[in-house]
């Protein structure tokens, strides 16, 4: 009885060392990936940008806020719409391999089955890292003045980062639906829009329609915002419930849309 | 029942619900351990399904299937072990080098990582790749794509090797350089199911060909059992037009004893006595002044059996293989 336990004990202990171990494998190869493409890593940190200085600099002047600097209000919205769209790799990187057949071959390997989608997020993760970093220097060189200390700042990119891996699992699971890539960034759009502009991100929900407001004010993207401009910006945007409410909404989705992307990964 | 087999399925069945179409309709197949069984048929016959379902990536409707005497359905894992699986489905990551493509496959089958990297290099020399081993495999031609392709497969040195069409779409030249290096690999003990469109690839690599089509086996022995069963000896008469083809056909039929076919305008009549019935089919052609502008005798090819049996050259093929090879060739960007 006690040897069946203990056997049973060591195969799971080997399946869960794998299973990370797996995860690992195809987090490299997806890394790896992104630095033989350097085209596309430029580009797609090119259009956070170029939203920085729209904002900034076309629409900003017209945007009245309270409390602080209309970049400072910006910023904090521009990190969580660059995280949004880019959980679109996550659900483009998935249409390609299953495009291409890789998907095939590591279904017949003997690998983890979560290592695909795991390592996928897990590459995205790292690459959003990576965009915070640039975007932080961006909002530094047109004005942006971050409040508070560096432990906040890094709690409100935890914040979003949370975020962003919760809903690459919705993004898993449109890559893993479409018939091909071009189709996957389609229909990542549809979703992308209302949430990140129907939104707290660029400009105060005061000025909506009363419906429309309702859902701005208490849609995902708009607490995640919240909570980053709470821990950013602070004074009129101090919202600790945010950072609740935020971080709530993250592990929701995640607990609802990753079941149904592996659900989906076991059918492809 | 003792012995046990490398492959055994038993009435596979699988339907498509695009189209409602049926890819497997009782499909049963016996590959003994350390032989090499061609599964030929052609496209949508239902091959690259059994293929699929052989090495657990798609679940069948019906019907059993083990390998090594593991359930491909409630044993995936050790299955997954006991595979390797190449071909024109499978493949290998365009933008890593053909060595980070292996140590990642290595990594995936749990090999121990110090044996990893020796296994690879071996690997990347042993099929011609070493000097291409650190560039990304983007810039491969399709031959030595394949080649990683099958390379892949082997990083576990698994005992049953599956290769799904490993020479579709590829030149003459590279094919030949494939098939040598899988008839090494048979040398070498493995047991190996090849599904193919092409006759001469089963015939020269397979001890026994399993002839499917519309998700059946419809034959089933060694390539020179199917060629005794059709006969000693194919009559080829080509004549001077389409209509003089199928005239001569009609007068010809009874000399046959399978098969007459006409193509374009030339007819084909299978026949036991070659010699004296050449001779006969000239005299009867002569006599109603049907010009003869040639005549053969050879040997049956797998290509006569596949028509025998299914009524369809394989010819067909064609088109589905520029679309197979068009569909690569878009990811490919192909170096020539």
């Amino acid at each position: 009885m006690s040897d069946i336990a203990l056997s049973e004990r060591t195969s799971s202990n080997h399946t869960v060392r794998y299973a990370l171990q797996d995860i690992g494998t195809v987090t490299k190869r997806n890394l790896i990936r992104t630095r033989r493409i350097p085209e596309a890593l430029f580009f797609s940190s090119l259009q956070p940008i170029m939203f920085v200085l729209l904002f900034r600099y076309v629409f900003g002047g017209a945007i009245p806020v309270q409390g602080t600097t209309y970049v400072n209000y910006l910023m904090p919205g521009i990190f969580v719409q660059t995280m949004c769209f880019g959980a679109i790799s996550t659900s483009i990187g998935l249409a390609e391999d299953l495009q291409t057949g890789l998907l095939e071959r590591f279904r017949a390997l003997p690998m983890s089955r979560s290592a695909v989608l795991g390592g996928r997020t897990s590459a995205d993760v790292v690459r959003n890292i990576f965009v915070i970093l640039l975007m932080t220097l961006v909002g530094v060189l047109v004005g942006f003045r971050p409040a508070g200390t560096i432990a906040t700042y890094i709690a409100a990119c935890l914040v979003m980062l949370l975020f962003s891996y919760a809903l690459m699992w919705g993004f898993a699971l449109i890559g893993l639906s479409a018939p091909n890539a071009e189709v996957a960034q389609l229909m990542s759009f549809p979703i992308l829009f209302p949430l990140t502009f129907a939104s707290t991100a660029f400009v105060p929900v005061q000025s909506m329609p009363g419906w429309l407001q309702v859902f701005a004010k208490n849609q995902p993207v708009s607490v995640t915002v919240d909570a980053v401009r709470s821990l950013m910006v602070g004074g009129t945007y101090h919202d600790p419930s945010s950072i609740w409410k935020a971080i709530v909404w993250s592990v929701g989705i995640f607990l609802v849309l990753a079941p149904l992307a592996i659900r989906k990964y076991r059918k492809v | 029942m003792s012995e046990i087999l490398a492959v055994e399925a038993r009435g596979l069945t699988k339907t498509f619900s695009k189209g409602d179409v049926k890819a497997l309709d009782g499909f049963d197949l016996d590959v003994p351990v350390g032989q090499v069984v061609g599964l030929l048929g052609p496209n949508g016959a239902g091959k690259t399904t059994a293929v699929r379902i052989l090495s657990t990536i798609l679940a069948a409707d019906g019907g059993t299937a083990r390998i090594m005497g593991f359930d491909v359905a409630k044993q995936a894992g050790d299955v997954r072990k006991t595979i390797g699986l190449a071909g024109q489905f499978a493949t290998v990551d365009e933008y890593l080098t053909g060595f980070e493509n292996l140590d990642m496959v290595g990594h995936l089958c749990h090999l121990p990582s110090t044996s990893i990297r020796p296994r690879a290099t071996e690997l990347l020399e042993q099929f011609g790749l070493a000097d291409a081993a650190d560039r990304p495999v983007s810039t491969y031609s399709g031959g030595m794509r394949r080649r990683l392709d099958l390379a892949a497969a082997l990083v576990a040195r698994p005992p049953v090797l599956f290769l799904d069409e490993p020479t579709t779409g590829l030149d003459p030249q590279s094919r030949l350089g494939l098939w040598d290096v899988i008839e090494a690999l048979v040398a070498g003990g493995t047991t190996v199911l090849l599904t193919t469109q092409y006759l001469e690839e089963a015939d020269r690599l397979a001890n026994r060909v399993v002839v499917i089509n519309a998700g059946k086996v419809i034959a089933n022995g060694t390539p020179a059992d199917l060629k005794a069963d059709l006969g000693a000896t194919v009559l080829e008469v080509t004549v001077g037009d389409h209509d003089q083809a199928l005239r001569s056909a009609e007068l010809l039929k009874d000399l046959s004893s399978k098969v007459v076919h006409v193509d374009g305008d030339s007819v084909e009549i299978t026949v036991e006595e070659g010699p004296s019935v050449a001779a006969e089919a000239i005299r009867r052609l002569d006599a109603l002044s049907i010009p003869i502008l040639g005549l053969s005798l050879h040997e049956p090819s797998l290509d006569d059996v596949f028509l025998a049996l299914t009524g369809q050259k394989t010819e067909v093929d064609t088109e589905a293989l520029t679309e197979s090879t068009k569909r690569r060739g878009r990811k490919a960007k192909e170096t020539s």
